[in-house]
């Protein structure tokens, strides 16, 4: 080890702001002064604040650089490497630092799933071995039968992250139950959520730890492969995920007789070719199988039916990567997080007009307030917040005067938020209900699958509806057909696509009913936002 | 003419190896589509019918499964895409602007090359990068965050010469 230790944040957004470049910089700046030898020079994953700049952090001396410029890789270099004299212009200061440094986090932020994010090379299988991993699956195999792994994770209360809440110990005991030559371990990572990056920056910052989970859970229900479906653009997950699922064959926790313990389990990577729809479980299985992603009828479900009409147990990245820690640590420990109904933390990604935008781990239970105000160090520029749609798109569109309810997987029943896949999008006043509703709709318009009718004639025509009141020609009925449109499509949906653009439609037209009401037989958008006469470009293909 | 063929013949010949190489199974389609995208740019109906024809499945499915998702096209794309993303949190900060600019510099309609077959611009949903909103990748991997209208002409400069 060498005496200086310099972290990098490198993800997919600090990437945007150079943090390559700043590497490579950085690197060729200690060899011109001759100190290679004295500083190491490692890339983590995300640290967790973006709109500062790239975090750069140099130890033993813990101090936080927010570096914009390859000028100011220099002076970190010239002066606090070579010099020992800190670039206080550069400094991040301690309160701004909430959110990045594991051991000043406030009270509130406990990080499970990002433990490892931002603190090791995800690139290095030993360095996430240094921080017990593996320990898990060597736990697993050696000290519990695959119904205790089972149990466990029951007892845990651990709940799917993808966004519908289901309890993972029942799903893996399902697929344990059902008899098969042939079972599956799927792991959901087709993040397509608008919004959404977690599963991206976990893939990315920590890829073994969803590895790890993924081979227990073989162990525990008896499947012998894997797959893990991403979506084709996230190339910086895939490369991860791939080097990692290299070493882990090379260190032997893959392939045939893991550690000697007689388990076998094979794991193997598939792309995902663009279509939001895909990230439906049986709509992913059947991309998986190589055919149109187009979602199955529901039941048979997965654990009984699944990929290749045998049992298979899905997950989502983030509900993967709490596995390991819960097997180490046990069921209680774990319970001690969260809700009772909702154990645990959750992921969140905020963005919109929050001054601080990315990611946070906090327990299930936050408000919405936290979040966006000490999270996300409130709005920019001082202004004041407007709507803020939580859960993603699927999700809801909520106001000022929902901001303190709780969020765990009831409060959608109770309070009408979402926690979906853990999007808090903050909007100022600067918005308009009625654009944001027009957006939406088009989305799910555009990634209907077609396979059933009241999905695509209603995304359709919610979509007509919205277009014509975003150029002033709202009628006063078009609300109640909104209204008719969300509740037929929810009702006669074959899939959770059509089933649930209920959510966002009524949600927004509830809760920001004066605002249509505003646009119709108004000269202009009451908000200066919808033009008025502006011919509206069709969007066609999405990638 | 001569020369064409000759590059078709190489690209072909490409694309079996690598069906060979994966030992393609019907399974396999996907991953065959993306690597013949990949190699002749976008899915020509003779693309599709070798496929069919490699895989041993109807040619009808093949094309069921190019239709549908969004990443494969049946026409040639610009040699450098242009991607808006227009997801919530990029539409919120004005990414539509960013897109229309986009489509008026260029003088084209989304989707379609422009004349001399540089450019295509193309909407797409939520990239993962939403904490840099609004955001543009060109090409693969070429990520450029905070857009606003103004910086179109730069970037549409810096790719002008761009081969592919
Ligand atoms: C239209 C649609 C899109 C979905 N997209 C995703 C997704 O991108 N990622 C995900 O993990 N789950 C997604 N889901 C949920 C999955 O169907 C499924 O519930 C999940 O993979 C189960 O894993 P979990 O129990 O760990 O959450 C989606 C569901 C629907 C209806
Ligand atoms: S609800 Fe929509 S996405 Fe789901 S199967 Fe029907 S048409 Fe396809
Ligand atoms: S919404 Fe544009 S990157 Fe996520």
């Amino acid at each position: 080890m060498k005496p200086i230790l310099v972290l990098v944040s490198v993800d997919s957004n600090s990437v945007l702001l150079g943090a390559k470049q700043f590497v490579n910089y950085l690197r060729e700046a200690l060899e011109k002064y001759n100190l290679k030898d004295s500083v190491d020079v490692l890339e983590t994953g995300s640290m967790g604040v973006y709109t500062q700049g790239v975090v750069m952090a140099v130890f033993p001396d813990d101090v936080y650089y927010s570096v914009r410029s390859v000028a100011d890789v220099e002076k970190i270099v010239s002066e606090h490497l070579l010099k020992g004299r800190p670039v206080l212009s550069l400094e991040i200061p301690r309160e701004r630092l909430k959110l990045v440094v594991e051991k000043e986090k406030v009270t509130e932020e406990v990080r499970i799933v990002l433990r490892n994010i931002g603190v090791i090379d995800p690139r290095s299988i030993d360095q996430y071995i240094a921080r017990d991993g593996y320990f898990a699956l060597h736990k697993a195999l050696f000290e519990m039968k695959p119904e205790q792994v089972i149990e466990t994770i029951k007892e845990s209360g651990l709940r799917g992250r993808g966004g519908a809440g289901f309890p993972t110990g029942l799903k893996w005991q399902f697929t344990a139950k059902a008899q098969a030559d042939q079972k599956y371990v799927v792991c959901n990572a087709d993040e397509g959520e608008p919004g959404t990056f977690k599963d991206r920056l976990i893939m990315e910052g920590d890829p073994h730890s969803v590895i790890e989970a993924m081979i227990i859970c073989g162990y525990a229900v008896g499947a012998t492969k894997g797959y893990i479906y991403i979506r084709g653009e996230y190339y910086g997950s895939v490369e991860n995920i791939q080097k990692a699922i290299k070493d882990a064959y090379d260190y032997g926790f893959l392939g045939e007789n893991i550690l000697g313990s007689g388990f076998s389990f094979d794991l193997t990577v598939r792309l995902g070719a663009g279509a939001y729809v895909c990230g439906e479980e049986t709509a992913l299985l059947e991309s998986i199988e190589g055919k149109s992603g187009r979602p199955r009828l529901k039941p048979p479900y997965p654990p009984t039916n699944g990929l290749f009409g045998k049992p298979t147990v899905i997950n989502n990245v983030e509900t993967f990567a709490n596995v390991p820690q819960i097997i180490l640590n046990g069921a209680n420990w774990f319970k001690q997080f969260g809700t009772q109904g909702s154990p645990g933390t959750k992921v969140f990604s905020l963005v919109g007009n929050v001054v601080r935008r990315g990611i946070v781990e906090v327990p299930m239970g936050v408000t919405v307030r936290e979040l966006i105000y000490k999270f996300g160090g409130g709005l920019v520029g001082g202004k004041q917040l407007y709507m803020v749609q939580t859960g993603g798109t699927a999700g809801t569109f909520i106001g000022v005067d929902k901001l303190d309810v709780p969020l765990h997987y009831e409060s959608f029943r109770d309070h009408g938020v979402s926690i979906g896949s853990g999007v808090i999008l903050a909007m100022d006043e600067d918005v308009c209900p009625v654009d944001v509703a027009l957006n939406t709709m088009e989305f799910f318009e555009h990634e209907s699958c077609g396979k059933c009718t009241p999905c695509r004639e209603g995304t359709r025509l919610a979509v007509e509806i919205l277009r014509r009141m975003s150029r002033g020609q709202g009628k006063r009925e078009d609300l109640d057909t909104l209204r008719q449109i969300a509740i037929t499509t929810q009702e006669a949906s074959l899939c959770g696509l059509g089933q649930s653009i209920n959510v966002p439609l009524l949600s927004i037209l509830d809760n920001f009913r004066e605002e249509f009401l505003a646009h119709i037989g108004a000269t202009a958008c009451p908000r200066g936002v919808c033009r008025f006469e502006k011919p509206v470009t069709k969007v066609k293909t999405r990638v | 003419m001569q020369d064409v063929c000759t590059t078709g013949e190489r690209l072909f010949k490409e694309l079996d190896e690598y069906i060979k190489s994966i030992n393609a199974t019907p399974d396999k389609l996907i991953s065959v589509l993306q690597k013949a995208q990949e190699i002749f740019g976008y899915l020509s109906p003779q693309v599709q019918q070798y496929i069919a024809d490699a895989l041993n499945i109807p040619a009808s499915q093949v094309y069921g499964v190019v239709t549908f998702y969004n990443f494969f096209s049946t026409t040639p794309k610009g040699k450098v895409q242009i991607k808006v993303c227009l997801g919530t949190a990029c539409y919120v900060k004005g990414a539509d602007r960013v897109f229309e600019r986009f489509l008026e510099e260029l003088g084209v309609e989304p989707e379609k090359p422009t004349k001399d077959g540089q450019f295509s611009v193309h909407a797409v949903r939520c990239l993962g990068a939403c904490s840099m909103a609004p955001v543009v990748l060109v090409g693969e991997k070429d990520f450029y965050g905070r857009m606003k209208p103004d910086m179109v002409p730069r970037i549409i400069a810096k790719y002008r010469e761009v081969k592919s």
